[in-house]
């Protein structure tokens, strides 16, 4: 049941075709390098077509360790994806709600309400007025100072910040937002977005963390955001 | 016949690049991070070459982080996709610009879908009306920025003020390049040179005068990762990926950094300064780590550009060290000044990169 849906999504269909095991996308993955992670194991396992052992991998961390480079794709000597089989799961893995039942896959919340939101709600996918050095401290000093004169700067390398205009980091026209939203309402985005929330809010009670309705300051979304248990991780 | 043999051979590492009549989709990472690389890029293009690029502010993300942090369904991608294509049709134009590494992957990775599943692209035609009431046409030509760049090097180089040259020495300036994954990786014969030899950053380099350094780890990622990168929990395997990089490099004492993905550029510097501060490591002979630039940056220094208006006051790793090389005659005092002059004051020091 779970390997036909899997089946079904156009990636992992692109993704697999015969895999020979012979860890080529191991020994490129740059995943593989840092997490106990092996993209050949991950095709292998859906290869096997085994519901309990796919049922396994949605909900466990090892999905979530890919970064989607998909420098497996050039070097597969058959062709195959690893990258795309990922996002196959990973789509399946929310789709079924097995997501939470993971430390790494819990973090598409904080994903839905930063990246998601923020690319319907503005146009972008990210924007400077969302980013400060304590979520990414790596901005470096360099990143407070431009903020705390960011009009002069924008203005200085020829943006738009925030102007009715075309440019850089020009505020998007109303109309083109409108049409965003109408179609991640049309395509089934905002429906996912609803499911995580949802699917969320039951983990966040299950694990007695507090979670408010939005942003990112209560203490799950804070958790899922900064927590990491490295022994899990380590190789 | 062994010359022919070679031509055919090379054939599937070339790309078409449209020679005029551009419409212009921005990027989010690069509009946030290098706003200035993409004044300069509409500046040499209308400025230097005399090209005709519509900057259309209706144009939005094209949902690639969402889609590779795997928030959004395909169709929402393929469906945004579809209305830039229709924004850019309505203005009777048919050659594509991104200015996102990302981007150029979505549009190349949508394109190839529709290619092998025609039934996907009917459903994003029927999906668009019922949400926009657009319709789109599919681009003739489908390039990356940097791929104009790289078209039109040779009359930049002819053009040019200031070649890639240590003045001190008159030797050539070492240069490491970085590709970005999703320029060619996915689809190797979307990009110039393929996967294989990716030549659209060398060829910019070599033109304005530069030496390429070939080193262990010049195709490994930059790491970002998309959800590595953005969830503060799991930017060990962003930083790491750098870092081999940096550790591979360093040997061959490059002057600078090219990138040709916004996210690349802004890690490879970023990434430095955070390595300082953690562990105490540069990877220069003198403490000021090694610059890196976007290729916009490095086409608007060789024309003579001013470096405050390209935005290189804006990195973490200083670039004057990289300005004194080459000889661009600027004012530092300019250094952070807004545009009428007024001074806005100094940033903060790192504690170890030397700035």
């Amino acid at each position: 049941m779970l390997y036909e849906e899997l089946n079904k999504d156009i990636r992992f269909e692109e993704g697999i075709n015969s895999c020979i095991s012979c860890g080529t996308c191991t020994a490129i993955c740059p995943a593989a390098q840092v997490y106990p992670y092996q993209p050949r194991a991950i095709a292998e396992t859906v290869s096997t077509k085994d519901d309990k052992l796919i049922e396994e991998l949605l909900k466990s961390e090892t999905i979530w360790y890919c970064g989607e480079c998909m420098s497996c794709k050039t070097r597969c000597p058959r062709g195959n994806a690893p990258g795309l089989i990922i996002m196959a799961l990973r789509a399946l893995s929310i789709k079924k709600g097995l997501f939470v039942e993971s430390e790494k896959g819990r973090q598409q919340l904080v994903l839905k309400r930063t990246i998601g939101e923020w690319s319907y709600k503005y146009g972008y996918c990210v924007h400077v007025d969302h980013l400060n050095t304590e979520m990414f401290p790596e901005l470096g000093p360099i990143f407070d100072f431009e903020k705390k004169h960011i009009d002069a700067f924008m203005e200085r390398v020829g943006a738009s910040y925030h102007q009715d205009k075309p440019g850089a980091l020009r505020k998007i026209p109303q109309e083109a937002l409108d049409e965003i939203s109408s179609i991640f309402e049309v395509t089934g985005a905002h429906r996912q977005f609803q499911h995580i929330e949802k699917v969320s809010a039951v983990k966040a009670k299950e694990m007695n963390l507090e979670l408010d309705e939005s942003g990112i300051e209560s203490d799950y979304v804070q958790h899922i955001y900064n927590f990491s248990n490295e022994e899990d991780h380590s190789i | 016949m062994i010359p022919e043999g070679k031509k055919k051979l090379w054939a599937k590492y070339q790309k078409e690049i449209a020679e005029d009549n551009y419409y212009y989709a921005r990027s989010c990472i690069r509009q946030n991070f290098f706003p200035g690389s993409e004044s300069t890029f509409l500046r040499i293009l209308k400025g230097e070459l005399g090209k005709s690029i519509l900057d259309d502010p209706r144009h939005t993300t094209c949902t690639g982080i969402a889609y590779h942090t795997d928030l959004v369904p395909i169709e929402t991608t393929m469906t945004v996709v579809a209305r830039q294509f229709a924004l850019m049709h309505e203005a009777g134009l048919e050659n594509y610009v991104a200015s996102c590494v990302t981007s150029f992957g979505i549009y190349t990775e949508i394109l190839d879908l529709w290619h092998h599943n025609p039934e996907m692209e009917e459903k994003a035609h029927e999906l668009l009306y019922k949400a926009t009431k657009r319709e789109f046409i599919k681009p003739k030509n489908l390039v990356h920025t940097s791929d104009i760049i790289y078209k039109f090097r040779e009359e930049i180089a002819q053009k040019s003020k200031y070649r890639l040259i240590n003045k001190e020495t008159g030797e050539p300036l070492k240069v490491v390049e970085h590709i970005g994954c999703h320029y060619a990786k996915m689809f190797p014969h979307k990009g110039v040179g393929g996967a294989e030899y990716p030549h659209v950053l060398v060829g910019m380099i070599e033109s304005w005068g530069g030496d390429v350094v070939d080193y262990p780890e010049r195709r490994h990622c930059c790491g970002f990762g998309f959800r590595q990168y953005l969830v503060k929990a799991n930017r060990g395997y962003s930083v790491s990926a750098s870092k081999k990089k940096f550790e591979s490099m360093a040997p061959y004492k490059p002057d600078f950094i090219l990138s040709n993905c916004p996210g690349c550029a802004y890690f490879l510097d970023r990434w430095q300064y955070v390595i300082a501060d953690m562990e105490g490591t540069t990877y220069d002979d003198k403490g000021y780590g090694i610059p890196s630039l976007t290729y916009e940056e490095l086409a608007g220094l060789v024309l003579g550009y001013d470096p405050w208006d390209l935005g290189l006051q804006l990195h973490q790793v200083n670039v004057e060290p990289l300005l004194k090389k080459i000889g661009v005659e600027y004012d530092p005092d300019a250094k952070f000044s807004s545009k009428d002059g007024k001074d806005l004051g100094k940033p903060e020091k790192p504690e170890v990169l030397k700035y």
